[in-house]
Order: structure tokens, then sequence, then C-alpha cells
């Protein structure tokens, strides 16, 4: 028996806990224990998998509330109507199939002394080892004017769900010549691309239906992800459809009347809108707080080889909610960290060496039908710290030929389909 | 623990360090764990053990020699046409590549 899991016994013995039921904790044909998971996500749904994949042996339960997960890639398709709200959802029996137990419920609390975990059933889960791949909550008034009241009625639709179903049946509501204003925070936040990608498909909806609307970004920085890219696929496609005012033109709104449907910037100018789309400042997802592992920038520091905690030994952070730069807080990114995180716990708790970490990153867009862009980057980690492996990586070319764009767009296809299956598909 | 396990465990870790040397860009020598978790950095586009069921190209049992030139050539920026995969693989090496060849190459023995 390995230090780790005599621990582990004498702590079940005295919490009572159901592993109690294992015959062994430790068996010859690979790593026994329990993990809990919180968070069915890109993360989290990903590291589940991945763990019964690589010890058959080991319990792994899945905490998420929803029966069926609604992913943020795809969901501004969705809102240009190129993609049906079911499409973009999936349910949890291809993980179920793969031997995880997935609960749904939400994660309320974590003791991180006693590894447990409450959740709103009431509960209580006892690990050896905790996955938290919680996504992102909100920082409700750091934008002076926006809660969650706010929210139902300038919405931020920046979790798949009821949220971005509001901000579709607003888009419908609205008159042709209407004006649909953005607001979009200052980095780090989920998705760099996501904003401008929004954009994109938010003006293919009105191009067909509301041709004379526009629609204004208003941006708290100068610069963002695919930038020139962007602002080439918006004019090529929708003419002067989308404009976008940066940091340096006023673009930073400090405060929502959402009740108006009103913003006001830095300097004072006031913008009215028809639709109020308010991409507000965000945080690690709040369980990351209650156990503990987030630090003063309200994001989770961890360790570059293995997505373990910094703060708190034994709890393992995937995702938007990390500080995983130069890694940006992407589906595709969580995914990798997912899967070096699994082996490390696997190879923790069969006292083994961890594998030597493997990151990697793509993202496409969608600027219309048949125009996509790309970003991708390969990562590793070095002297404790993430690096982009140098020489690697970038975004599409600028002078790509239309055939070029359309490959990327089918790949975009690809890439969904591939990397969602790899997740929530039936195992093959 | 038997003395020779012990011994390649020590082996296995100062290859590793090595890796993490100055000037040491990739790996020297990669344990079977080490290119398992490498190559699930290509099943979120290719499918999960490169079966793929999209427009991407499958990687799963494919001939060895045919999956390592392809990769040099889009490591080298040779191939027309490409669009993501000349930037991705220009962040594996050498040895990664091998590796990565042969084990979708012999994918076709895992489920």
């Amino acid at each position: 028996m390995t230090p780790f899991s005599r621990r582990h016994f004498l702590s079940a013995l005295a919490a009572g806990s159901a592993t109690l039921g294992c015959p062994a904790l430790v068996r010859a044909d690979g790593a026994a224990g329990r993990v809990v998971v919180v968070g069915g996500g890109f993360g989290g749904a990903t590291a589940a998998r991945y763990l019964k994949r690589l010890a058959p042996h080991l319990q792994v339960t899945l905490v998420e509330p929803a029966q069926r997960f609604h992913t943020c890639p795809f969901s501004n398709l969705y809102l240009a109507g190129l993609r049906s709200w079911d499409s973009i959802g999936h349910g949890y029996d291809g993980l179920r199939v793969a031997g995880v137990e997935v609960i749904h419920a939400m994660a309320d609390d974590v003791d991180s002394a006693r590894r447990t975990v409450r959740l709103s059933t009431g509960q209580s889960l006892a690990w050896d080892r905790l996955v938290l791949s919680p996504g992102v909550d909100m920082r409700w008034n750091a934008l002076e004017g926006y809660d969650e009241a706010a929210a139902t009625l300038a919405p931020h639709a920046w979790k798949a769900g009821p949220q971005t179903q509001l901000l579709r049946r607003q888009m419908e509501a609205m008159g042709d010549g209407g004006t649909f204003v953005m607001t979009i925070p200052d980095n780090p936040f989920r998705c760099p691309p996501g904003p401008y990608e929004r954009a994109a498909m938010v003006a293919h909806y009105f191009s067909r239906h509301k041709p004379r609307a526009k629609i204004l970004l208003l941006d708290a920085k100068d610069n963002f992800s695919k930038k020139a890219l962007f602002l080439q696929g918006w004019k090529a496609r929708y003419g002067d459809m989308i404009e976008w005012i940066g940091l340096s033109d006023d673009g930073q709104v400090t405060r929502v009347d959402a009740g108006q449907r009103e913003v006001l910037t830095a300097f004072g100018q006031k913008h009215r809108a028809d639709v109020l789309n308010v991409i507000p400042p965000q945080k690690a997802g709040v369980i990351a707080e209650r156990a503990g592992i987030v630090d003063a920038s309200g994001w989770v520091p961890v360790k570059a080889e293995s997505f373990e905690s910094r703060q708190v030994a034994g709890i393992y952070a995937l995702g938007d909610a990390t500080l995983a730069a130069p890694m940006p807080k992407s589906a595709f990114a969580a995914n990798t960290q997912a899967k070096v995180a699994a082996a490390a716990i696997v190879a923790e708790l069969t006292g083994k060496a961890a594998p030597v970490p493997a990151y990697a990153n793509t993202c496409y867009s969608l600027i219309g039908p048949g125009y996509g862009i790309s970003v991708a980057g390969v990562y590793q980690a070095e002297a404790g710290r993430i690096v982009e492996v140098p020489g690697s990586g970038g975004v599409s070319p600028l002078d790509g030929s239309p055939d070029f764009r359309a490959a990327e767009a089918r790949y975009g296809d690809s890439w969904y389909a591939a990397m969602t299956a790899d997740i929530w598909g039936q195992p093959g | 623990m038997p003395r020779s396990s012990f011994l390649l465990r020590q082996l296995s870790f100062l290859t590793r360090l090595a890796l993490f040397l100055p000037g040491a860009a990739g790996a020297t020598s990669l344990q079977p764990d080490d290119v398992a978790l490498l190559a699930g950095t290509c099943f979120n586009c290719h499918g999960t053990n490169g079966r793929s069921t999209t427009a991407i190209p499958g990687l799963h049992g494919q001939p060895e020699a045919r999956l390592r030139t392809r990769m040099q050539d889009f490591r080298a920026g040779s191939t027309a046409g490409t669009t993501v995969m000349t930037r991705l693989m220009k962040g594996y090496d050498e040895v990664q590549i091998d590796a990565l060849a042969r084990w979708f190459a012999q994918a076709g023995d895992r489920p």
C-alpha cells in the first residue's frame, strides 16, 4: 500500500466513507480509489471519461446540474439560425456507458481537509482526488448596473443556456433598422474570439431578416483575437453593418442601464440599443472559491505539469477557470488540459511518474456560411510555466483564398463534431 | 520494488530531467504513456484514437511511413493548401512525430 492509499484508508475509515465497500484500494491492474469531477463541460467531462479510460477500476463520479450540456462553441451559430438548439446539446449517456457515475446536482461546497464535496441534494461525496472544472461566473456589478436582474433584460449569453435563447428571441423581436449593441470586456475572459464571431453570426441573421440593422461593438481593449481576419471578414460579408469601437476611441463601457437598454462609456458617451448584449468581466466558477483554490485575481493558479491547484494539494482545476496563459480560455484547451490532469492523477494513484504533459489549442470561428477562420497553438510545461512551443501556432493567413476560407468552415464543423464525440459520444 | 524496475524508473527520471534543460527544445526519448498523452491532442479533430467520422482525415491504422512523411511535410510547410496543420505541426519535434506516426499506425490494435 502506498503512503497515499494508507492515508486514504484511514480517512475513509474516519469518515465512514462509502469507498470502504471497495475490496482493495490499490489493485494490481491499476489505480483504484475515488475521483470526483465537478462540472460536465469540456474540461470536466473529458477528465471523467479519460480517467476511466486510463484506469477502469477507478471510481469516477461526475457532478453536473444539467441533464443536457449546451456548448458555448457553436452557440453563436444557433444565434445566426445556422444550428438548432438541440444540435449543440449533449447528454451524459456516453459517459455512463464508459463507466462514469453521473450525478445531476450542483456542488455547493468543498471541504479540502476532510476531502468531501457537498451537493445541492444534501449528499456528501468523499474523494481521493477532486477535479473542478466550473467554467466562469460573472462578476456582477463589476460593470456598474449590471447584475443578475439586469441580465434578464440585457443578456450576456456567455453561458450557453436560457441566456442564449433569450438573446435570440430579442434579435427576432427587433425591428428592421434597429441597433444591436454588444459590450466586450478586457482580458482575460472566456473564449477570446467569441464576441467577434458573435458579431458576424448576428450580422448573418440580420442580413437575411433585417438588412437595415446595425451592430455596434463597444470594446474595453484595442486588440483582440484574429482582429485583422475578423475586420476583413465582416467587411467582405456584411459591408458596413458591424462597427467596432476600441478602447482608444472610447469603446470602454462603464455603466449599464438594462431597463433603458442604454450604456455609458468612460468618456461619457451614451449609446442606446434595441438589443443589448453585455458580456461582463468574469471570474472562476464560484465552487473554486469555496474550495480555496482561487487567488486574488479571481482565477485558479495551477501547476503547469498537471493542472493541480497551486494552493490545495489533491485538487485539480481545468479550463476557463484557470490561469493557464498563454493557453486561451477555450474548449479545445480545456480538453487537452483534462487529458493531462487525468494522466497525472492516475500516475499518482498508481505510484508512477506522470507522463510528459502535452497541450494544444485549435479554435475555428465562422464569419458566415463557407467562410471560416482559425487560430492554433501548441504548448508545453517548461520550468513550472506553460509556454507556447516556439515557432508553432498562429492564425489563418490574411490572403487566404475563398477555397481556403471554405475549407476552414468545413473543418470547423468537423472539429465540433469530433471534439464533442471525444467527450460525450458513445464509446466506439 | 524489484531492482531492475527501480533502475528503469531512475533512468526515466533522468531522461525527463533532460527535457527541461535549457536548449533542449523537445523530447529526446518518450515513454509509452508520454506518447499516448501526446496522441490525445490529435483526437479532438481526428477522432478518438484517430478514428475520424468527419471531413478531417482519420489517422487510425494508417501506414506509419505515410503518417510520418505527411507530418514532416506539414512541419516543413511544403504542403500546398494546408490550413491548420502547418501551424500545429511546427509545435512537434522529429522524435514526437516519429512516435505519433507509430502510435496511430498501431492504433488498429487498440479499441
